[in-house]
C-alpha cells in the first residue's frame, strides 16, 4: 500500500506539474498594455506555488513509504513537536506569503489604486450597461460630454439610445449614440464607466486580463489600454439569469484612425452642439 | 436542567433515561426518533447528511451531463438553462449547508464531542433534539422548492441582489427563493443552538483531568468551529431576513432606486446590492472554515492514531486552530474583488487572506512531522486521511493564488475558483467524513466495515477528484467563466468542450464509486463482522472509558514506546505512583 501511494502522490505531482508547465488551455494571447504586469505576477505565483506543490507532495509520499509499517521497528520517536521546527516553517511561510502580498499589492495599486498614467492622457470615454441579456456601448459624442438617463424611459425593445433611457431633453444628450459592439481605438487609454439596468453583471474580457462588476446603483470605472487589433469577445462572468451563457458582446480594437473614422459616421450632425 | 453530579448514567447508554423508557412504541419513539441522547442525535445528523449528499450528487450528475450534452433529455425531460442554474444553486445549497455543515460537526460532534471529553451528556440535551428537528425541516422545505411554481431559485447560493430581491428578474425567484430563505433561517436557528450545546457541553462538562492542552484534536475542532458557526449564521439569519422584508414586505435593503428589470420599474431605493454581498459573505467566508477545521480536527486525530506516534506539534496545532477560526472572519472581502468595492479595501482583505496561509501551512507541516518516524497503517481510515492532507495541500496552494486581487480579478467567477472550492472545501472535508466513518463506524455499530471495499473506494475516489478537479484549473486559467448553462454561445468557451468531456467521465466515474461506499455501510451496519473493542488501539476515552470517580491524568495522543506489549497508553489510563517515571511526557 505504501508503495502505491509513493507511486500515486508522485505521479499525480508529475502529472498535476506538467499540465501547468505544458498548459494546453491556458491564458488567451495579452491584448492590453496593463496586462503585462498581471502574466508577470501569474508567472511568479505559479512558480513558487508549484514549487512548493512538488515538495509537499512528493515529502507526503516519501513519508508514507519511508515509515510504512511492515519497515520500520516500534516507532521510538516519541517527539511530540519541536519550537524550533515550528518556528522554522512558520517563519519560512511567513515568506513566502510576505512575497506574494509584496509583489501582489504593487500589482494591484499600480492597476487599481490611482490612474496616475492613464489619467495623465485623455482617455477615450465609454459608457457600458450591461442587462439581462445583453451589452450596450454609449459614447458621449464630440461634446464629450455623456447625457442624462432616465430609467423610466428606458426601452430595451427600441434598441440604441432608448436601451439605456436615454433623455433627448438633455441638450449633452443630443450626440449620444448607442452601439452593441464596443469599439476601441489601438495603443490608447479607454475608460470604460461599468453600470447595470437590473442585476448585477460583470464585464469580462480575457485577453485584457481583468473582469469588473457592473452593479445597478453604481458607476464603476475602469481604464485600460488595448494593444492588439481584433474582435474579442467580451462576457458576462457574473450569474445574471437564465440567459447569463448568452450575454456576449464584441470589443473590436481598431487603429487610431479607423476609430476617428468610425465615431465619425456614427455621431450624429451637431447643429447645436457646443464645440 | 440540573447540572448534579451525582446523576451518572452509564457512559454508553442510550440517553439519560433509557433505563425506564420501556419498550412500548412511544418508548422507542422518545429513544430513537425524538431523542435527546446525542449519540442518536448524531447518528440522525449523519443519515440526514447521507440523504442531502445523495440529492447533492445527483443534481452535480445532471449538471456534467447537461454541460457536454446540453440536448439531453433524462427520463424524457430536457433540462433548460434556468432549469441548470437551479441545479447549480440546489447542489451547492446542499451540499454546503447539509453536508459539509451538519455531517463533520453536528453528526460526529455530537456522537463523540461527549464521549472524548469523557462527558456524561451534552449540556442541552432538549436544545440537542430540538436543533435536528430544525435542520430536518430546513431539508424538507429546502427539497419543496423544487416542486413549486418556477421550480428552484437560479441565483446560485450566494444570491446576488437584486437578482434574489426581486421576483421577476427570473424562474424560480419567486416562491423557491421564498422556501431558501424560509429554509436557511431555520437552519441558521438550528445550527446556533447546536453550537452553543457545543459550546457550554466543552467549557463545562470535560471529565475531571481533561485540562485543555488534553483535549482530543477533533474536540478543540469542533469547539471553535461551534463559535464560527455562532457568529457566521447569525449574521446569515439576519441577512436572509432583511432579504425576505425586501420582497414582501417593502424595505429596500439591498436595492437601489431606477431598477428596471423585465421592463418593469421597480419601486425600490436607496440600497446597496453590495450590502447583501459583505453580509453574505461575512457569513459564507467562516463557512468554508465551518466545513473544514472539523475534518482537519478529525485528520490530526487519525494520523496519530494510525502512525503510532503522538501528534507533532500539538500546541501548534489548538494555536493554528484559533487562529484560523478568528481570521477567518476578516477576509470575507476576497470575494468582493471585482465586486465595484473600494480598491483599497483590497490590500487589508488580500493581505489578511495571505495571512491565514500561514496556521494552514503550519497544520500541513504538522502532520507530515506527525507521519514522519512513525510505523504507518495504511487501514482505510488512514487512506482517507492521507487523501485529506494530498487534497488539502493541492486545493490549499491555489489559494494565495486567488487571494491577490491581481490575479482574482482574472479568475473570479471562473472554472479556477470551482477547481479551488470543490478541492480543499468539497474533496478535502469529504475525504474527512468518509476518514470519520470508517474509523468510528465500529465503534457505533459494534460491527467493522469491510477494509477491501473501502480501499477500493478510497482509490476510485482518490484519484477521481483529481481527475476531475484538477482539469478544472485550466478551464479557469482559459477564461471560461462558471455557471454558464450551455457552452454553445461564446466561441473560446466552446473550445474547451473537450476539457468538459474529460471532466465529466471523471465525474461520472468518482460518482458510481460512491455506490461501493453505501454498500459498504448499509451491509456492515447489519452483516459487517463484530469488532473487537478498541480494534484500532486508539487512546481516546471514547474507546477506553474513563473508570467511574477517576481523573484523566494524560493527553490524548500517547502512543509509541513499549507499555505492556502495546505501543500506546489509553488516556483513561491512570498513572500509578510507582510508574510516574515511566511516563517520560508532560501534557
Amino acid at each position: 500500500m505504501a508503495k502505491a501511494l509513493l507511486v500515486a502522490l508522485w505521479l499525480i505531482t508529475v502529472l498535476c506539474l506538467g499540465l501547468f508547465w505544458f498548459h494546453p488551455w491556458w491564458l488567451p494571447a495579452l491584448a492590453s498594455a496593463q496586462g503585462v504586469a498581471v502574466d508577470r505576477q501569474f508567472k511568479l505565483t505559479f512558480a513558487l506555488v508549484g514549487i512548493a506543490f512538488l515538495l509537499a507532495q512528493t515529502a507526503l509520499g516519501f513519508l508514507l513509504w519511508k515509515y510504512r509499517a511492515n519497515r520500520s521497528e516500534t516507532s521510538k520517536r516519541n517527539l511530540t513537536g519541536s519550537t524550533k521546527t515550528e518556528l522554522f516553517w512558520t517563519i519560512l511561510t511567513s515568506l513566502l506569503f510576505f512575497t506574494f502580498a509584496w509583489t501582489g499589492a504593487r500589482s494591484w495599486s499600480q492597476s487599481h489604486a490611482g490612474h496616475t498614467d492613464a489619467d495623465a492622457k485623455l482617455p477615450v470615454d465609454i459608457e457600458v450597461t450591461g442587462m439581462q441579456f445583453a451589452w450596450y456601448f454609449r459614447y458621449p459624442g464630440p461634446d464629450r460630454v455623456f447625457g442624462r438617463t432616465r430609467p423610466e424611459l428606458q426601452d430595451a425593445s427600441a434598441g440604441s439610445v432608448a436601451a439605456v433611457g436615454l433623455d433627448t431633453s438633455d441638450p449633452a444628450s443630443r450626440d449620444d449614440f448607442v452601439t452593441t459592439t464596443l469599439v476601441v481605438p489601438a495603443n490608447r487609454n479607454v475608460r470604460l464607466t461599468l453600470r447595470a439596468q437590473d442585476v448585477i453583471h460583470s464585464y469580462f474580457v480575457p485577453e485584457l486580463r481583468f473582469k469588473q462588476d457592473a452593479v445597478p446603483g453604481m458607476a464603476i470605472p475602469v481604464v485600460f489600454t488595448p494593444n492588439r487589433e481584433g474582435n474579442f469577445e467580451i462576457v458576462c462572468a457574473a450569474l445574471c439569469g437564465l440567459g447569463h451563457y448568452r450575454m456576449r458582446a464584441t470589443m473590436k480594437v481598431v487603429n487610431d484612425a479607423e476609430f476617428q473614422a468610425w465615431l465619425a459616421k456614427h455621431a450624429p450632425p451637431q447643429p447645436g452642439a457646443q464645440p | 436542567m440540573t447540572n448534579s453530579d451525582s446523576v451518572k448514567p452509564p457512559l454508553i447508554a442510550i440517553g439519560a433515561a433509557s433505563a425506564v423508557v420501556s419498550n412500548d412504541a412511544a418508548g422507542l419513539l422518545r429513544r430513537y426518533i425524538f431523542s435527546s441522547d446525542p449519540k442518536i442525535v448524531g447518528l440522525q445528523y449523519f443519515f440526514l447528511a447521507l440523504a442531502a449528499a445523495l440529492v447533492g450528487i445527483l443534481l452535480s450528475l445532471l449538471m456534467r451531463i447537461h454541460i457536454i450534452w446540453p440536448t439531453a433529455k433524462i427520463f424524457g425531460i430536457g433540462i433548460a438553462p434556468e432549469s441548470y442554474l437551479a441545479l447549480v444553486t440546489m447542489h451547492a445549497t446542499f451540499m454546503v449547508f447539509f453536508v459539509l455543515t451538519l455531517a463533520p460537526q453536528n453528526a460526529f460532534g455530537n456522537y463523540f464531542l461527549p464521549l472524548q471529553i469523557g462527558a456524561q451528556r451534552m449540556a442541552f440535551p432538549g436544545l440537542n433534539m430540538a436543533s435536528f428537528w430544525l435542520a430536518f425541516l430546513s431539508f424538507l422545505i429546502m427539497l419543496a422548492a423544487f416542486f413549486v411554481e418556477g421550480g428552484a431559485p437560479i441565483s446560485g447560493w450566494t444570491h446576488y441582489a437584486p437578482l434574489s430581491a426581486v421576483p421577476g428578474a427570473g424562474p424560480g425567484q419567486g416562491l423557491g427563493l421564498d422556501l431558501w430563505l424560509v429554509s436557511i433561517a431555520i437552519f441558521c436557528v438550528g445550527s446556533g443552538i447546536a453550537a452553543v450545546n457545543f459550546i457550554v457541553t466543552t467549557v463545562r462538562f470535560r471529565a475531571p483531568g481533561m485540562t485543555w492542552m488534553r483535549l482530543p484534536l477533533p474536540c478543540w475542532a469542533w469547539f471553535v468551529t461551534a463559535f464560527l458557526i455562532l457568529s457566521a449564521f447569525s449574521v446569515l439569519l439576519a441577512a436572509a431576513a432583511m432579504l425576505f422584508m425586501d420582497r414582501h414586505f417593502g424595505s429596500s435593503f439591498f436595492e437601489p432606486s431606477g431598477l428596471v428589470i423585465a421592463g418593469q420599474l421597480v419601486r425600490h431605493q436607496g440600497g446597496s446590492p453590495l450590502l447583501w454581498q459583505h453580509l453574505f459573505w461575512f457569513f459564507g467566508h467562516p463557512e468554508v472554515y465551518i466545513a473544514i477545521l472539523p475534518g482537519m480536527g478529525i485528520t490530526s486525530h487519525l494520523l496519530s492514531t494510525f502512525a503510532r506516534r503522538p501528534v507533532f506539534g500539538y500546541r501548534a496545532m489548538v494555536y493554528a486552530t484559533i487562529a484560523i477560526g478568528v481570521l477567518g472572519f476578516g477576509i470575507w472581502g476576497h470575494h468582493m474583488f471585482t465586486s465595484g468595492m473600494n480598491p483599497h479595501a483590497a490590500f487589508a482583505f488580500s493581505n489578511l487572506t495571505l495571512a491565514i496561509g500561514v496556521p494552514s501551512a503550519v497544520k500541513t507541516f504538522n502532520w507530515l512531522g506527525t507521519l514522519w518516524g512513525g510505523r504507518l497503517r495504511f487501514t482505510t481510515p488512514m487512506l482517507f486521511s492521507i487523501g485529506f492532507v494530498s487534497l488539502f495541500i493541492t486545493g490549499g496552494l491555489t489559494g494565495p493564488i486567488l487571494a491577490q486581487p491581481t490575479l482574482d480579478t482574472y479568475l473570479h467567477d471562473t472554472y479556477f475558483v470551482v477547481a479551488h472550492l470543490h478541492l480543499i472545501m468539497g474533496m478535502a472535508a469529504v475525504f474527512a467524513i468518509f476518514a470519520a466513518t470508517y474509523f468510528w463506524f465500529p465503534r457505533i455499530f459494534s460491527r467493522t466495515m469491510s477494509e477491501k471495499l473501502g480501499r477500493i473506494h478510497f482509490w476510485f475516489t482518490f484519484l477521481g477528484a483529481y481527475a476531475t478537479f484538477v482539469p478544472m484549473h485550466l478551464l479557469g486559467m482559459a477564461g471560461h467563466p462558471r455557471r454558464y448553462a450551455q457552452l454553445t454561445e461564446v466561441n473560446y468557451v466552446h473550445k474547451l468542450l473537450p476539457l468538459q468531456i474529460f471532466i465529466s467521465i471523471a465525474a461520472f466515474v468518482t460518482m458510481a464509486a460512491q455506490i461501493l461506499f453505501l454498500i459498504n455501510l448499509f451491509w456492515s451496519i447489519f452483516r459487517g463482522n463484530r469488532s473487537n473493542p478498541n480494534l484500532w488501539e486508539a487512546t481516546t476515552l471514547e474507546w477506553e472509558p474513563l473508570p467511574a470517580g477517576a481523573e484523566v491524568q494524560r493527553g490524548a495522543y500517547e502512543f509509541g514506546g513499549n507499555h505492556n506489549g502495546k505501543d500506546f497508553v489509553p488516556q483513561a489510563g491512570l498513572i500509578s505512583r510507582e510508574n510516574k517515571d515511566e511516563v517520560g511526557r508532560k501534557t
